[in-house]
């Protein structure tokens, strides 16, 4: 009967954590920005590897692997914070300009609009 | 729970491969720092899985060395190319 409890909830915590390792797959590809790529990584690293770690740490019970395996969470979770500081420190120290949206016509609007100031037109 | 724990680890390696080839695409360095991070993680929960899979404990260690090591690695990346400035 326990046995039974615990598979289960180790399965579920499992899924839960694939399906945010999955959440920060898709983040990575699809989103236009670095800023916005680094949330959706990090967001990947907490939760979808600490939810299976969690799951992994019900399904092996009460032994000596459950001190490696929170150690291994412990060292993501402090990890992921300084990970995603100092690459977006190094995003921010080499310019790269966050994403906006129709960015080009808002620069040539930009253009006209000092242009007309300059020859009143 | 075998089966399940290979099917997991079938699927996590697709995510890899799925960021590997979208990567190529970027042009800044600064998104392969990122995804050097993102498949790291993806790695460490693949390996621990392997240990389950295979009923070896000397896995979790290689997966404890590797986290360590590949954080050590993206910190460092990160401040070399913070300073050697704007390229």
């Amino acid at each position: 009967m326990f046995d039974v409890i615990s598979n289960s909830l180790a399965v579920l915590f499992l899924s839960v954590g694939v399906f945010f390792l999955w959440v920060g797959v898709i983040g990575v590809i699809r989103l236009p920005d670095i800023y916005s790529r680094l949330h959706a990584a990090t967001k990947c690293d907490i939760l979808g590897a600490g939810l299976a770690l969690i799951g992994l740490m019900i399904y092996e019970g009460l032994s000596f692997n459950v001190l490696k395996l929170l150690l291994v969470t412990l060292l993501l979770l402090s990890s992921s914070l300084v990970v995603g500081h100092v690459i977006a420190r190094a995003a921010r120290r080499i310019d790269l300009v966050p994403w906006q949206e129709n960015r080009e016509e808002k620069l040539l609007l930009e253009k006209e609009k000092l242009f007309r100031e300059i020859f009143k037109v | 729970m075998s089966p399940f724990f290979i099917g997991v680890s079938i699927i996590l390696m697709m995510g890899v491969f799925a960021t590997l080839f979208c990567v190529f695409r970027r042009p800044n360095i600064l998104d392969k720092v990122l995804v050097v991070n993102l498949i790291g993680t993806n790695a460490l929960v693949i390996l621990i899985l392997i240990s389950y899979i295979s009923n070896r404990g000397a896995c979790l260690d290689v997966a404890l060395a590797y986290a360590l090591l590949s954080f050590i690695a993206i910190v460092v990346f990160a401040r070399y190319i913070e300073s050697r400035g704007k390229f």
